[in-house]
């Protein structure tokens, strides 16, 4: 089977002004991948690190300076109109819909953009309202709604007319708990009956972890990291930090196995211990706590990805 | 074909809903127009009076369709050269349009052709009502009403596709709010809005005409005052294709060469 996005070499240079001078900057250096159908990707690195304009040469928006890039086995410059048939885009500081319109216009529009039959258009908007639970404010002017609200009509329309890649860029920024939970409870379910393959950038480590198989971390515009979750946490040693809450003020929590004490508040009240989860689990940490403390209440902070970013480029230099 | 036909057919109809969201704002334009038509009323009928009742094929009823008209497609066709893809250039969104399959320069004339036909009923009826009351000349047959109005829907879109290319000069200057200033002094002049552009100066007439803005509002106005008869009014028609032709065939080729020059602004 053929690859859904393949690069070899692929760069972009932009000429920014720096003052008086411009000078060539390469925001997207030599990058060669693949990704078989059906893979969930997460592409991730700091702010200005490449991500945006990898995309935006996988969509065929942006022209490479050099390189090949195929998606979905077309040319994305030269196949544009074909290949915007077959990948839906979510860029979550870009709208798709029309702003003054209802969010059910909007996808009617786009439906005839896709040339959907009325029968495929009802039912697959049908589908879509259901499971992004969309009823509530389908007659609702784009601009009322709120970003959670946004960002589930942003999605559909843009699986409106199923298609086999599916690139999100930040689906989650900016999203409460719950409406993030609710987005990647959906791209999970929609993975497991569509096989659709998924692209996504992103800033939050909890977006990777429950919707990707694989990880690119891209650094100054270069492939750092191409592999699984697991290894990345291996490759970087980032660690997540159990949080507890004491009942009565404690002295530190000093050799609690696999777990390494990182600060105390308020009299020990509140202390921060840091585990590796390749070598232990929270609850083991936990309940070498709970032996020698009275614990009120605990939380488990994941590595951020930027530390994990961070730890890489780090790596590297 | 048909698919096609559907996808325009919506997004005309997208275009129309979106200028309906916008009501109040329709009111203001309306007081403008009617204020600076009674303005025109006033300074060019002395103008044909003074010239002893006519003056370069228009007497006081047929300057009056000419000003009334003119003030009733204001809002409809674009003579400040001021456009939504300007904007989406600008701030990167129009990224999206790229990801459609569709034809970007087709797409986007044909919603903001279907927001200028929205706005003849709420901008141009009250005008039109007022030139009634004042007095307007009717074109002397029957078949100036047909031809005028595909002259009038010739006129809206070669505005709105003329007005494009002053967007899409965003893929190579950062900011275009210059070059859509002068658009909006020279176009408004050169369409004839104050002054009908027959009684410009000779040489000033043919400069006139060798530029599309006539097209958007004069000769639509031209034929539907009876000032010509139906064979200057298929030549007008004539020449109105030859702009919608030009104008749609240089957007595209930007649209294309900007493409490839494209620098999508911001992350």
């Amino acid at each position: 089977m053929s690859a859904i996005v393949e690069t070899a070499g692929l760069t972009r240079e932009f000429t920014v002004r720096d003052g008086p001078r411009r000078r060539r900057l390469t925001a997207v250096d030599d990058l060669t991948v693949r990704i078989e159908p059906g893979e969930a990707v997460g592409y991730i690195g700091a702010n200005g690190a490449g991500k945006s304009t990898t995309i935006k040469m996988l969509t065929g928006i942006l022209v490479p300076t050099s390189g090949t890039v195929t998606t979905c086995g077309l040319r994305p410059v030269k196949d544009r109109r074909r290949l915007a048939r077959q990948i839906g885009v979510v860029f979550g500081q870009r709208s798709q819909l029309w702003w003054d319109l209802p969010v059910r216009e909007s996808f009617r529009i786009l439906a005839a953009i896709h040339a959907l039959p009325a029968a495929v258009e009802r039912a697959r908007t049908d589908e879509l309202v259901e499971r992004l639970e969309m009823a509530d404010f389908l007659a609702t002017p784009v601009r009322q709604l709120s970003l959670g609200q946004r960002m589930r009509a942003e999605v559909a329309a843009a699986l409106l007319h199923a298609p086999r890649l599916v690139i999100l860029d930040e689906p989650t920024i900016g999203l409460d708990v719950l409406s993030k939970q609710r987005l990647r409870e959906f791209l999970i379910a929609m993975r497991r009956t569509d096989g659709t393959t998924l692209l996504l950038t992103t800033h939050d480590m909890g977006d990777v972890e429950r919707l990707c198989d694989r990880v690119l971390v891209v650094d100054h515009g270069r492939l750092a990291y191409d592999g699984d979750l697991a290894g990345l946490g291996r490759t970087t040693g980032a660690e997540r930090v159990l949080v507890v809450h004491l009942a009565a003020p404690s002295p530190d929590l000093i050799g609690i196995p696999a777990a390494r004490h990182l600060s105390s508040e308020a009299h020990g009240l509140s202390q921060r211990l840091a585990f590796d989860a390749e070598t232990t689990t929270a609850a083991r940490v936990f309940a070498a706590v709970a032996e020698r403390v009275e614990v009120l209440d605990f939380t488990v902070e994941e590595p951020d990805i930027e530390d994990v970013v961070r730890r890489i480029y780090a790596a590297r230099r | 074909m048909r698919a096609t036909a559907r996808v325009y057919w919506r997004l005309l109809r997208a275009g129309i809903r979106r200028q309906s969201a916008y009501r109040l704002a329709a009111f203001g334009g309306v007081a403008a127009n009617a204020t600076f038509g009674l303005l025109k009323v006033e300074v060019l009928f002395a103008t044909v009076r003074a010239a002893g009742g006519e003056l370069a094929g228009y007497d006081v009823g047929r300057m009056s369709t000419y000003i009334w008209l003119s003030q009733a497609l204001l809002g409809s066709v674009n003579l400040t050269g001021r456009t939504d893809i300007a904007e989406r250039i600008k701030d990167g969104r129009v990224a999206v349009d790229f990801l459609r399959p569709l034809d970007v320069q087709a797409a986007e004339i044909t919603t903001e052709v279907g927001r200028a036909l929205f706005a003849l009923i709420p901008r141009g009826i009250p005008m039109l009502v007022i030139g009634l009351f004042v007095g307007m000349a009717q074109p002397g047959s029957v078949a100036a009403y047909p031809l005028g109005a595909v002259s009038l829907l010739l006129a809206i879109v070669i505005s709105v596709a003329t007005a494009y290319l002053v967007g899409v000069a965003g893929f190579w200057l950062v900011e275009t709010h210059g070059v859509q200033v002068f658009y909006l002094v020279v176009s408004g002049f050169l369409a004839g809005l104050f002054v009908p552009i027959r009684l410009f100066p000779r040489w000033l007439w043919v400069a006139a005409q060798a530029t599309p803005f006539p097209s958007m509002l004069a000769y639509p106005i031209d034929i539907l005052a009876g000032r010509v008869g139906l064979a200057g009014a298929l030549t007008l028609l004539a020449a109105q294709l030859a702009w919608l032709a030009g104008v749609g065939g240089l957007g595209q080729a930007l649209t294309r060469a900007g493409r490839r020059h494209l620098e999508v602004q911001g992350g």
